[in-house]
């Protein structure tokens, strides 16, 4: 008995949807716009997290520069410091020589520039010392610095600390306009469900009268709203999925080229938007449709 | 079968509706509810249906205390009471047997036992014909015939009538009275409220009157009443 009585209400709630076909695709297509919006901020959060998250990884690793003419004492001396620091993951002693090949790699076509420096090298031996976190940055650069031969260790705590609260900051503004769209889509939502459930009065009425629970009562309009939360939140991800792959390709090598980070890989972001969408979709479908019947239902 | 014990009702705007009312109905009583526009006669059917809450006093349906029951269970209570109203109340999209069929959805019955009783139940009213007919495409008698089978079709043991024959000329509504001694008949609680004198004098069966709130009679096989005015 149970099972047919949620039969007919999802077959009354396609049925619903059907008759408000008109109403419906005004609200799709409001809640369409709605997910786009947020499906803009949510590519801005996200892809300035990626960016800050590259950012914080290559700051895990700090180069040590050293004086030309340390004294092999005090090279061992820093050795020993990075071997035995709890701090450190792993370390690497880079020759001058490394260092050129490193750069003129880096250099790619223009690297030629840099032919026969190989007998007046002024680039510095150094090691490359990759961290267990970014927090333990600052303490180690400091313990260094005060050891003899070091020339110097190029560290940018303020830059790190500046992109850390920018990023905070921006994931918390885009917190807060995706709570303010997800309002208005339950708005736009209730809305078109109190006109089908006014249109419907009637039948609710008598529905009460026979003896329905207020839950059989309901539980169609949910659907209905359940239904074109989902095919917007669809269309929404059908929509920015193109949208972003064609600025992916446009974009992602130039990006790379000036600031060296990669945006967000598309199937990556098309995996989780697709989840925060559907269930956004579901969820406003659901929490509209609760909020227009309350008022019919105290009969 | 239904007891009201002190029962008051006053509205929000301090309107005293039902003042005090003592009133017992057994079961398989046919009774007539008379007495003018306002006088409290829909009280008395909200109160029964649960739309609304006396103020004071109990109410007894079937043995139980209705009085303060869980939103939860007034379902429940509503399908031992089927309601017929002045205005029919049909749903215009769906067939006569749809309508009657829909009652039964509701409550969860199967598709066998709803293609078992709605046949049945709209013999009862002599609608088999119509099965297949919209509601603009029937006569008022028949339209009310349709909205008594959606009453009785899960077999209420009390049906709640409210003008029934209101919208209804004298030969119709005659016809709807014979269902309902019918159905009656069958052991069926019947309450209804009206303006008919001609119907109630004519039927000799009990007659509840009220007046500003006050059951001021209550007699076995009563008529009308002279001094119950229309308005």
């Amino acid at each position: 008995m149970r099972f047919r009585i949620i039969k007919n209400m999802i077959n009354q709630g396609f049925e619903g949807m059907w008759r408000n076909r008109g109403m419906g695709l005004a609200s799709i297509s409001s809640i369409i716009a709605v997910l786009l919006i947020l499906g803009l901020v949510l590519i801005l959060v996200l892809g300035i997290n990626n960016v800050v998250g590259d950012i914080k990884s290559k700051f895990d690793v700090v180069q040590v520069f050293l004086e030309d003419d340390i004294a092999p004492k005090d090279l061992d001396k820093i050795e020993n410091y990075l071997k035995d620091s709890k701090s450190v993951k792993t370390y690497k002693f880079e020759t001058k020589e490394q260092a050129l090949e490193k750069m003129k790699a880096s250099w790619g076509d223009e690297g030629y520039l840099l032919d026969g420096l190989e007998t007046d090298n002024k680039l510095p031996n150094s090691f490359l010392v990759e961290l267990k976190g970014i927090e333990h940055t600052e303490n180690v650069v400091k313990d260094i610095k005060a050891l003899n031969g070091v020339e110097t260790v190029p560290y940018y705590q303020d830059s790190i600390d500046k992109l850390i609260m920018i990023s905070k900051y921006i994931r918390m503004g885009g917190l807060v306009i995706t709570i303010a769209l997800v309002l208005v889509s339950i708005f736009i939502i209730s809305n078109t469900i109190k006109l089908t459930v006014a249109n419907r009065k009637r039948e609710i009425n008598i529905m009460k009268y026979v003896g329905a629970t207020n839950g059989y009562i309901r539980g169609p309009f949910i659907i209905e709203g359940v239904l074109f939360g989902l095919i917007a939140a669809i269309i929404a991800i059908v929509i920015i999925n193109f949208g972003y792959e064609y600025l992916f390709e446009v974009i992602n090598d130039k990006l790379y080229y000036i600031l060296s980070v990669h945006l967000i890989a598309p199937e990556t972001l098309l995996k989780d938007m697709s989840i925060i969408f559907l269930s956004i979709g579901a969820g406003i479908g659901a929490v509209g449709s609760i909020f227009s019947l309350k008022r019919y239902l105290n009969v | 079968m239904i007891k009201f014990i002190n029962v008051t009702k006053k509205y929000k705007n301090n309107v005293v509706a039902l003042s005090n009312a003592r009133l017992s109905i057994n079961k398989g009583d046919f009774v007539f509810l008379v007495g003018a526009s306002g006088a409290g006669k829909s009280t008395i059917m909200k109160l029964i249906l649960k739309e609304e809450d006396p103020t004071s006093g109990k109410i007894i349906l079937d043995g139980k205390d209705i009085t303060n029951v869980s939103k939860r269970s007034i379902p429940i209570i509503r399908r031992s009471v089927g309601v017929v109203f002045q205005d029919f109340r049909l749903l215009q999209n769906k067939t006569v047997y749809e309508n009657v069929a829909f009652a039964m959805e509701i409550i969860g019955e199967s598709p066998k036992e709803i293609r078992r009783r709605v046949p049945m139940v709209l013999s009862m009213v002599n609608l088999s014909q119509k099965a297949d007919s919209f509601p603009d495409e029937l006569s008022g008698g028949e339209g009310q015939r349709v909205s008594i089978a959606r009453a009785i079709v899960n077999n209420p043991s009390m049906l709640i009538a409210d003008e029934p024959t209101g919208n209804l000329d004298p030969e119709t509504a005659s016809e709807i009275m014979g269902i309902l001694s019918d159905i009656n008949a069958r052991g069926t609680t019947i309450l209804m409220a009206t303006h008919a004198r001609d119907i109630v004098d004519s039927m000799q069966k009990r007659v509840i009157q009220i007046d500003k709130g006050v059951i001021v009679r209550d007699e076995e096989k009563g008529g009308y009443g002279d001094e119950v005015s229309y308005y």
